[in-house]
């Protein structure tokens, strides 16, 4: 029977690890990330989960002890932030190199020198080219049917690829929220058992990820960037379907609000889509045509939804928690690419705002929003990149 | 009656960063103390030291002391240290960190230090869990303790890390509880007086986290354990020298001479410059 609990992301994210049914948990404790693989030790230690809980030590052993697992045949979870994030890198690239869908939260948190548990995008970000598939929620209920989604996703045959679940530190990772957990024989019905596309058999021994030379490495990079186009159509469709079934939708690769008839659309990531979405009532309570896109899924990135927003606004203003140093917010050059070309593309405003956990609230975004609303008017964006309430 | 406002001890900690974060009845306190103490028995130039530690609680001791210091990334205070050293061999660099971060994330880092033994000196807190984190089992946990990660009791065998050290080549090794604060006291003098890689554990209480679980609430009781199970065995044999809610055996393990990493290193390059002037 479907119920709804109260809980944090982070328990959340336990919940439905343990509703996709994961076979092997691999995991280290890193602020905040913690509270997640801690209910799900809970889950497995108390009998409620029927998988194995690997006590690593570090987080380039969990990641790597993933990959055994799933390579093995089974359906994999871990979860991670920062840091421990950043140690994992190396082995990133061999989960998707080796084309296993393994799903990871990774409660975002801030990079270091100097120290900070706080949340901002630096440490997913800086993955973007490993081959994961990313997606970022805005609420608590968001990051279960993601879970849920991610593996259906994941596991599909013209996918198999891994990806991560971002959810900002603290925002979303400690916060209470109502979450509806779907019956469980519903769930198995929409994301049947692992069926892996390779799995390391005694009976018919192989070798995996061995040596490629020249003459074939290309290709295997090719069909990744195959899986993450055919990954675009269908993290679509499966919205759409878990929708259908369990009654959250969230737009597929792009959230938008009130973009209809913008001519200024607000484009974030995570909660600060929640933010926008105030603003944008409030900012249209004083007769302003603002919209919020909030890009949901940054890898594949939604490089045709982008073009079909452009045809209708005459201003972007890209929002990001996140800066690239000595160019600007990823999320401000991704979406100035995939606009290069177009005819009679909307000016395109990047801020930078919320970095290591400073507030992004709806009055922040109100004030982006004029800003770039003025900036529209004049026919020219006057600071290509402006750093939002930065103390001089 | 004079009143004494200042702390004796005040010149060696960074007042703006006080009051510290550690919880009430925990042993890093304690074990900075005994750090202080000795440092300031043996009248150490402050600006020849540096301190450096990793994650979790203890960490937070790189930015306590008023000395040169560095709080560095998860598990990598050795690998850091070892850099200082090795640029300027002058320096007196101890790491201050706990048992996750030395002896899981950067457990590599500790054995090939000894190895090499590289003259950086490592001081260990031992609480037996990932503290900071909110209490997880980690490669000190006791077999059976509960920690958050293994809520029916942990099935894992610990480290013991006084035979660790000494396996590893660690020129001085010792082990003692911050019950023991005059031994310990002694015991960083002698570690910082010592050529090579030395290591001292000390088992320390950790009341509001592994305590909570394992019926020790207090830091009292946790001491009181330390009190009744404490056995000094000075150059027992570090292998036989383990852990169990019975018996801590504590002391000092080894104490031998042996020429250090950064000495051979600038000899081998002496020896290499003097043969290039003969040809």
């Amino acid at each position: 029977m479907a119920q709804t609990i109260i809980d944090t992301a982070n328990h959340i994210a336990g919940y439905a690890a343990k509703a996709a049914r994961v076979k092997v948990i691999a995991a280290y404790p890193i602020t905040p990330q913690t509270t997640i693989v801690e209910k799900i030790a809970e889950f497995v230690e108390n009998g409620e989960m029927d998988s194995e809980y690997i006590r690593v030590e570090s987080e380039h052993s969990a990641m790597v002890a993933c990959i055994g697992a799933a390579a093995a045949g089974v359906r994999t979870f871990t979860a991670t932030s920062a840091h421990g994030l950043a140690l994992m890198h190396e082995a990133l690239h061999w989960a998707s190199g080796s084309r296993l869908p393994i799903v990871m939260a990774v409660v975002n948190r801030a990079m270091g020198a100097p120290w900070s548990i706080w949340p901002d995008f630096s440490d997913s970000l800086s993955q973007r080219d490993t081959g994961w598939i990313q997606f970022y929620c805005a609420d608590n209920q968001e990051v279960f049917d993601t879970i849920i989604q991610a593996y259906k996703l994941c596991e599909d045959e013209r996918v198999y690829l891994p990806a991560m679940i971002c959810l900002e530190g603290f925002i979303l990772s400690h916060t209470y929220m109502p979450v509806k957990i779907p019956d469980q024989n519903e769930i198995d019905d929409f994301l049947p058992p692992y069926k892996a596309g390779w799995i390391l058999d005694v009976n018919r021994p192989f070798s995996h990820s061995n040596l490629v030379s020249p003459e074939w490495y290309m290709e295997f990079r090719y069909m990744i960037q195959e899986a993450m186009e055919n990954a675009k159509r269908l993290i679509q469709q499966i919205d759409k379907e878990y929708g259908k079934r369990f009654g959250f939708e969230y737009g597929g690769l792009v959230e938008k609000y009130k973009c209809e008839d913008a001519d200024l659309i607000l484009l974030t990531m995570g909660t600060m889509g929640s933010e926008a979405k105030i603003a944008v009532n409030n900012l249209r309570k004083e007769g302003l045509k603002v919209g919020s896109a909030r890009i949901r899924v940054y890898r594949p990135f939604p490089v045709e939804e982008m073009r079909r927003l452009a045809e209708q606004a005459k201003m972007f203003a890209t929002i990001d928690r996140h800066i690239s140093f000595g160019m600007e917010g990823f999320l401000a050059t991704e979406v100035k690419a995939s606009l290069a070309g177009e005819k009679e593309p909307p000016l395109v405003a990047g801020f930078i705002a919320g970095l290591g956990g400073r507030d992004v609230t709806s009055e922040t975004i109100v004030k982006i929003a004029k800003k770039s609303l003025k900036w529209m008017k004049i026919g020219k964006v006057e600071k290509e990149t402006e750093w939002v309430d930065l103390r001089d | 009656m004079e009143t004494v406002m200042a702390h004796p001890f005040a010149k060696y900690l960074r007042e703006a960063m006080m009051p510290h974060i550690w919880c009430s009845g925990c042993g890093n306190g304690i074990i900075l103390n005994c750090f202080v103490q000795a440092v300031d028995e043996l009248q150490m130039d402050l600006n020849k030291l540096v301190v450096v530690s990793g994650i979790g609680c203890i960490g937070r001791a790189a930015g306590y002391v008023n000395t040169n210091s560095f709080h560095t990334t998860h598990g990598r205070p050795i690998a850091f240290a070892t850099g200082i050293k090795l640029a300027n061999p002058e320096l007196e660099v101890v790491i201050i960190s706990g048992d996750g971060d030395l002896f899981a994330i950067g457990g590599n880092h500790f054995i090939h230090a000894a190895r090499r033994n590289i003259g950086i000196k490592v001081i260990c807190a031992n609480n037996f869990n990932y503290g900071m984190t909110g209490g997880q089992q980690g490669p000190t946990t006791p077999v059976e303790a509960l920690t958050t990660t293994t809520p029916y009791g942990n099935i894992e065998h610990p480290f013991n890390l006084v035979h660790l050290a000494a396996a590893s080549g660690a020129t001085y090794v010792a082990r003692w509880t911050t019950l023991h604060v005059r031994r310990l006291t002694q015991s960083i003098k002698k570690l910082l007086q010592k050529e090579g890689f030395g290591f001292i554990e000390v088992v320390s209480p950790c009341p509001e986290i592994f305590g909570r679980y394992n019926k020790m609430r207090t830091g009292l009781e946790m001491m009181e354990w330390f009190r009744k199970v404490s056995a000094i065995e000075n150059f027992s044999d570090p292998a036989k020298a383990e852990i169990t809610p019975e018996r801590i055996v504590v002391g000092e393990f080894v104490d031998i001479a042996k020429i250090s990493y950064e000495k051979l290193i600038h000899e081998k390059i002496a020896e290499i410059n003097e043969k290039k002037m003969q040809w």
